[in-house]
């Protein structure tokens, strides 16, 4: 797909995230919209092979969101790509809705593991990689994280493990936005060097701007084609892009807009450029 | 009474072979204690069936998760305290919550893992896995059930927690005992009093109920090895007919087997209980049999709580 129709679908997206947020009262737009491009492109751009009509299809691709908490992005780009109807959305966080608050596999087509607890996608992703390595077949695993998400120990004890088994078929995205619920990462704990991190756990690190689509398209066709280790995305975004009072603003992790705030919000993604 | 000793960790490795040899989808897992759990003789016999986590157990039972999703039967083998306690997480959320194929063999369980002191003594997993949604929770009486427990864990969908100890203990049971995960044994019929235990404690209750008969009383011994899915009915019947029970278990009396007797008790036919187990405290470094006497775990405690049972009746 070309770059300015993945663009059009950004925006599509970046709406629908916060609509339906603003609908439910409450859930998490700022990594949500930090991760619209990087999810957009996975789903769109033709990256990660799957079937809307078929979503336990054998031969797909996976895509595990370990920030559970962003599950907007994954059900706006899910309910795009006609795993099941647009109307769906307006129903996030409500008694008996498959949109739960964080996800769950078992109530919505299309995700392909429950998530909210942090540090644990990347640990299920390998598990994955593992099982088709040694069933010798080709799938390739994604895995989101956060990257307050990487405060927590598990995480690296997977990214030990990874590298340890040679998880070629394996490419976690950091959505490096810099801000977690309580704060700056940097006021809080410190990730730097990111890149450096990844790379003396053994891993073939892709360091690129998270909202650029052409560098996006060009980091999973890397990362697709490495072969005898892992490859991270580790992808600098901006914490509620697209809504200017949103970005970088950590009160705006887990809130929902109010009537004025979602009208302006709508408002500038519509007429903005991002 | 002569009996053959032999640890119940050793059940879980021969039925861990025994599925490798005759299951494709079954992987053993482990976190650097392979000697201990013996998933070593996995291990040793068939490599690419075995995968060694390193000290990482909370990587170790969401990478299972995700073997499970992609097809496999991983059997996640450590200490019942790092795996029950600190993967706990893991195991709800990864496994759990999602009702993923994952098995769990939790080892080193109970008091009599002996010298190695309070840290390494799993005494609370009982507590901790049968309160998670989805999750069954087998403790086999012997070697013998701990490899009919294994194999079982295998055929049955969902995740399954197996506790077994290190050291050995009695085989009571043999190859024709029955064994269904979620029908409990009855070991010996009795009108005056029951006894129900799992684990080792189901010899010291047998023990038990023969000093009890010395003493003209009449003690039923149940093996409750499946803690849940939890057969009420032999629990119903038990306290019909014999008016008050008795519990023992190698765990803390808070969440465990006594507990959960005694919600079945409550709801459906209130009698007298007593509970032998390990009173909210931590244990200690020791030999295992001293152990269990300081901590008041062997067959005279159980007589002793059989008399007050049947005194408040």
């Amino acid at each position: 797909m070309e770059t300015q129709e993945l663009k059009d679908i950004c925006k599509t997206i970046r709406k629908d995230i916060l609509t339906m947020i603003y609908e439910a009262g409450s859930g998490h737009p700022g990594g949500s919209l930090s991760a619209v491009e990087l999810m957009t492109v996975l789903y769109f751009g033709g990256f990660l092979r799957h079937d809307p009509q078929n979503p336990k299809w054998e031969d797909r691709d996976i895509f595990i969101l370990s920030k559970g908490h962003a599950c907007p992005v994954v059900y706006a780009v899910l309910a795009e790509r006609g795993f099941y109807p647009k109307e769906y959305l307006s129903t996030l966080r409500r008694f008996q809705s498959p949109l739960q608050g964080h996800p769950n596999m078992h109530k919505l087509p299309g995700l392909e593991s429950s998530s909210g607890s942090l540090g644990q996608g990347l640990s299920i992703s390998n598990g994955l990689a593992m099982a088709y390595k040694m069933d010798g077949k080709p799938n390739h695993v994604y895995c989101l994280l956060g990257d307050g998400e990487l405060d927590e120990g598990s995480v690296w004890e997977a990214a030990m493990t990874a590298a340890q088994h040679m998880l070629d078929n394996l490419t976690a995205i950091v959505d490096y936005n810099r801000v977690q619920l309580d704060g700056p990462i940097d006021e809080i704990k410190e990730l730097s060097p990111m890149k450096e991190k990844w790379l003396s756990f053994g891993w073939n690190a892709i360091e690129i701007d998270g909202h650029n689509i052409d560098q996006i398209k060009g980091a999973y066709e890397k990362a697709g084609t490495t072969k005898g280790k892992p490859s991270v995305i580790i992808a600098h975004t901006v914490k509620g892009k697209g809504v200017s009072f949103m970005e970088n603003k950590a009160d705006w992790h887990g809130k929902a807009p109010n009537d004025e705030e979602y009208m302006a919000a709508i408002k500038e993604i519509e007429e903005g450029e991002i | 009474m002569m009996v053959q000793m032999k640890p119940t960790r050793d059940g879980y490795g021969e039925g861990l072979l025994y599925l490798v040899e005759n299951n494709p989808n079954v992987i053993v897992m482990d976190a650097d204690v392979a000697k201990s759990t013996r998933t070593e003789w996995i291990k040793q016999k068939h490599p690419d069936r075995f995968i060694d986590m390193g000290i990482s157990e909370q990587d170790m039972v969401a990478t299972a998760a995700g073997l499970a999703l992609g097809g496999k039967i991983p059997f996640v083998s450590t200490y019942g305290v790092f795996l029950a306690g600190r993967a706990w997480d893991q195991i709800r959320t990864s496994v759990c919550y999602m009702d993923l194929n994952v098995k769990f063999g939790g080892a080193h369980g109970g008091l009599s893992v002996g010298p190695d002191g309070a840290t390494h003594q799993a005494l609370e997993e009982f507590a901790l896995m049968r309160v998670l949604p989805n999750m069954a929770l087998v403790v086999p009486a012997d070697a013998v059930e701990t490899k009919k427990a294994t194999i079982a864990a295998a055929s049955i969908p969902g995740p399954v927690y197996i506790r077994f100890g290190r050291e050995p203990v009695p085989v009571i049971t043999n190859e024709d005992s029955p064994f269904e995960i979620g029908k409990a044994n009855l070991i010996n019929d009795g009108k005056d009093v029951t006894i129900i235990a799992n684990g080792q404690m189901v010899y010291q209750s047998m023990l038990a109920a023969e000093e009890l008969n010395k003493q003209g009383v009449s003690a039923k011994v149940i093996n409750l090895h499946t803690l849940k899915p939890i057969d009420e009915e032999i629990i119903m019947k038990a306290a019909k007919e014999t008016g008050c029970i008795v519990t023992a278990e190698e765990h803390q009396i808070y969440g465990g087997l006594g507990s959960t007797v005694a919600e079945v008790v409550v709801k459906n036919y209130p009698v007298p209980m007593e509970f032998v187990g390990v009173k909210d405290t931590f244990g200690e470094s020791g030999q295992p049999e001293e152990l269990m006497e300081a901590y008041g775990l062997t067959w005279k405690d159980i007589v002793d709580a059989a008399f007050k049972a049947m005194s408040r009746k």
